[in-house]
């Protein structure tokens, strides 16, 4: 059986790649279907992900500086966190629909095709709008490239992308794991934002203006710190956080792996328990 | 690997939930409830059986487990050869499914996107789905339709719409949850002439569950009927009527108003002025009562009533209830 | 049954309805502690560099923040409000059945959405607020006359925020799909209310034209009244005008609105 694409974890991959791609594809053409709607939750979606900047604009009319960073050093934390959270965003952020799915009983119907329901649940109300926060996050992280003073070696040059790459996989763990706690509570679709939403509004800000609890619990719990403060301290040559050691900078792949890990266990002890209970 | 000729397999297969009621503010009730309570039946391929019961009785609870959707507690279970919780996906490609209060198809997008869809997520060979979508929308009269956003048909045009879409990757067998409910009478006669001329032709094992009894008189063979999680009859149609003790009823018109008519084989169940209503066994002769009457009452007209299926079948769970 | 007690059944109802969503509640309980918690930081750092900004001092900013997330669910600040529902009834044309009830539209939804708000307030605002009280230094007035001034403030802010999202609702009737007006009518309360920013530190003209807006009936002046920062009567007469220019616009809008239907036949 094992030639069957499906049954190796590569071919599972292939497979639910395949049919985020198709799905997803689906739901784009769904959206064109209103078009002027499209139009304009895609500008809203910019214009929300924009006020949220002004808002930070504003405080800056009164001081020059937060917790110690200037305004194009917190722009830089600002564009990587919103990048690499608008990046999971645009690829899984409706996973928290979940534990709809689960109520009104349509998850059944992703469960009789032949295709990862992991996929299926992550391609699900693909939307495009989506790239408002994207290009938000990117436009800011460019403008404060501009205005930071950066002695660019190439491992920091390096660390740009991988950064935002590893980023992105820790919210979409985020994500995935939210999805999974649904399968348990069906109403709590709210709980995850405060971990997506809630987390990359924190990573805006710089770790100094946190109390140390709250640096320590977006360190070693749910680690937060790895989206972009450590590596972005790093780049920007300041202390980091809870006097960790240096190459703590250059952890996020590894924390990315390890969250998509756990993430994928907990959405297959959830999935299992669905199957067994059928709420 | 097949054992003994059964596409279906069910053996001994039970489903248990673990209910948990709130009794209090904090307080809760763990409970719990045999949804499918050890169950064993077989179904030969080709064959179309209908699965009915009230609701809560079980039946979408084994059509998911048939399905692969739920894992059974107990038991042992096959389609095809294929242990449906552990190879989902892989059954997935062999089974078609229609949730009737569920569509499948997308709702904003013309109806021949959703095909599409299913022509490369099942990996349907081009010609194949060619043709198959081609049958389909001939005996499924979906021509007109392929165009419209699937929101603007009608509800007998989407269930049409959601068969074709089951049946595009050749399906061996094809579950079907309530497939006419909600239909009028027009949309309900395509349905069932299309299902059975699929069973005809393509030789395509249907399990259908249905609240509406002429769904399996006209297109069930066999029936099987679970209450309380218990298969409580396997059989052909007319054996309900047998297991219910069923009975049929004369209506007579008489000229005039005359007491309850007395006859050792049957009993006036109703009297209406001069019209009376007689039940007698089902099995037997209408003709030998009727002479009876007519030689001692002065009939004017008659007519016999058929049994109500859906009484015989609430006999049934009430003599289950009580037993 | 009079008039009175049908809305007032009406409003039970709509508390009722949210009231059974427990799991649904405690998860936005939890979720508005997390926001007020990194909020509280970020203004910390601000009051830290500058620290009487805007009249308040850093306690009575903490206050602010956790009024907020108190208030962001109960006001519908961030969406989540009867008017998703009202719309959605224009939208499928179960509004002409509303039109029949022997009730006014009007009064029916702004019932509902004052049961709920109240719902909002008790089982989604009390707790991140005394969350906040407890963990952080907060400024509360002492004098009991001062929180029976905020609670008419709040009760104000129910009538603007109703009024305001009530009209945002009625442009369904005109537009084919009316959820990008929602979202933008979002969008500007979720800013003009104060909640990224208190509305007093708003800088220059910004400041003050944003501080002239309905919107800053929500959150800022209930704010105010409890922080003791403005006097409750002139944010009564600054909310009541707002209330009955809302309520009255609305109430023109859906004669309007109806006289299209009653001529559309429904």
């Amino acid at each position: 059986m094992a030639e069957l694409s499906g049954h190796t974890a590569g071919g599972r991959l292939r497979e639910g790649l395949r049919a985020y791609r198709l799905i997803a594809g689906m739901w784009i053409r769904s959206t064109m279907a209103y078009r002027a709607s499209f139009v304009m939750t895609t500008f809203g979606n910019l214009v929300a992900t924009a006020l949220d900047f002004v808002a930070i604009l504003l405080m800056f009319s009164h001081v020059d500086a937060l917790g110690g960073y200037t305004l194009p050093e917190i722009a830089f934390l600002y564009g990587l966190s919103n990048t690499a959270f608008g990046l999971a965003d645009l690829a899984i952020g409706s996973m928290d629909r979940l534990g709809r799915r689960v109520r009104d009983g349509t998850l059944d119907i992703l469960l009789v095709r032949p295709a990862p329901v992991l996929a299926q649940v992550a391609a699900d109300r693909f939307a495009l709008r989506r790239l408002g926060r994207v290009t938000q996050g990117a436009l800011l992280l460019g403008w404060a490239l501009t205005r930071l003073d950066v002695d660019w070696t190439p491992l920091k040059l390096l660390l740009m992308p991988v950064m935002v790459v590893s980023g992105c996989g820790i919210f979409c763990a985020v994500f995935v794991a939210g999805a999974a706690f649904q399968f348990w509570a069906q109403d709590a679709s709210e709980v995850q934002n405060a971990f997506t939403y809630g987390g990359t509004t924190l990573l805006q800000y710089p770790p100094t203006v946190f109390g140390k609890e709250l640096v320590r619990g977006v360190t070693f719990v749910l680690p937060l710190a790895f989206v972009n403060w450590l590596p972005a301290l790093y780049v920007l040559g300041r202390p980091y956080p809870l006097d960790l050691p240096r190459w703590t900078a250059f952890a996020p792949p590894l924390v990315a792996v390890g969250c998509c890990a756990l993430a994928g266990a907990a959405w297959r002890v959830g999935l299992r328990s669905y199957r067994s209970t059928g709420s | 690997m097949v054992v003994d000729g059964g596409f279906i397999e069910v053996d001994r297969v039970e489903k248990v939930f673990e209910v948990r009621r709130r009794t209090g503010f904090l307080r809760r009730e763990r409970r719990q409830v045999r949804a499918v309570d050890a169950i064993s039946f077989r179904v030969a391929r080709g064959e179309m059986v209908g699965y009915i019961g009230p609701n809560g009785a079980g039946k979408s609870t084994t059509i998911k487990m048939l399905t692969g959707i739920l894992t059974p507690s107990g038991g042992r279970l096959r389609v095809a050869g294929i242990d449906p919780s552990r190879e989902r996906a892989r059954l997935a490609r062999r089974i078609g499914v229609v949730f009737g209060q569920r569509t499948t198809l997308w709702w904003d997008l013309p109806l021949i996107d959703s095909y599409r869809l299913t022509h490369r997520m099942y990996r349907i060979p081009d010609a194949r789905y060619r043709a198959n979508l081609e049958r389909c929308v001939e005996l499924l009269e979906l021509g007109g339709l392929l165009d419209v956003p699937v929101r603007q048909l009608s509800l007998g045009q989407r269930m049409r719409g959601d068969i074709a879409a089951a049946l595009l990757h050749d399906p061996e067998v094809l579950y079907l949850d309530e497939p006419t409910i909600g239909l009028d009478v027009v949309s309900k006669a395509k349905v069932r002439g299309f299902l059975r001329d699929l069973n005809a032709e393509r030789g395509t094992t249907v399990l259908l569950t249905t609240h509406d009894l002429q769904d399996i008189e006209q297109l069930c063979s066999r029936v099987m009927v679970i209450d309380h999680g218990r298969l409580v009859y396997d059989g052909p149609l007319a054996g309900l009527h047998e297991a219910g003790e069923s009975e049929r009823t004369l209506v007579v018109d008489l000229e005039r108003e005359l007491p309850p008519i007395e006859l050792p084989s049957a009993r006036v169940v109703r009297v209406e002025g001069p019209r009376q209503w007689l039940a007698f066994p089902a099995g037997e002769s209408a003709a030998v009562l009727v002479a009876r009457i007519a030689a001692e009452y002065p009939l004017v007209d008659l007519s016999v009533r058929e049994p109500d299926i859906e009484a015989v079948i609430g006999r049934m769970y009430a003599e289950k209830a009580v037993s | 049954m009079g008039a009175g007690r049908l809305y007032a059944a009406v409003a039970a109802g709509g508390f009722r309805r949210y009231a059974t969503y427990r799991t649904a509640t405690a998860a936005g309980v939890f979720t508005n502690t997390v926001f007020g918690l990194i909020l509280v930081y970020t203004y910390l750092a601000l009051w830290d560099a500058r620290p009487h900004l805007g009249g308040y001092d850093p306690a009575q900013a903490v206050t602010y923040v956790w009024l907020g997330q108190a208030f962001l669910a109960a006001l519908a600040i961030g969406g989540g409000g009867v008017e998703d529902e009202l719309m959605e009834r224009i939208r499928t044309g179960d509004v002409a059945i509303d039109l029949y009830r022997p009730a006014d539209l009007q009064l029916w939804w702004l019932a509902a959405d004052v049961g709920r708000a109240l719902f909002q307030l008790v089982g989604r605002g009390v707790v991140p607020f005394v969350f906040g009280a407890l963990c952080f230094p907060v400024s509360l007035p002492t004098d009991p006359l001062t929180w029976v001034a905020f609670l008419g403030a709040v009760a104000l802010a129910m009538l603007v925020g109703f009024g305001i999202r009530f009209l945002a609702a009625l442009s369904a009737f005109w537009l084919l799909d009316g959820t990008g007006v929602l979202q933008m009518a979002r969008l500007a309360g979720y800013f003009c209310s104060g909640m990224l920013l208190p509305l007093n530190v708003f800088p220059g003209t910004l400041g003050e034209v944003v501080r002239l807006l309905p919107w800053s009936s929500l959150l800022q002046a209930p704010a105010d009244v409890l922080l003791g920062h403005a006097d409750p009567l002139g944010t009564y007469a600054f909310q009541g005008a707002w209330a009955v220019a809302l309520l009255a616009a609305g109430r023109l809008v859906q004669l309007a609105a109806t006289r299209r239907v009653v001529v559309q036949g429904g």
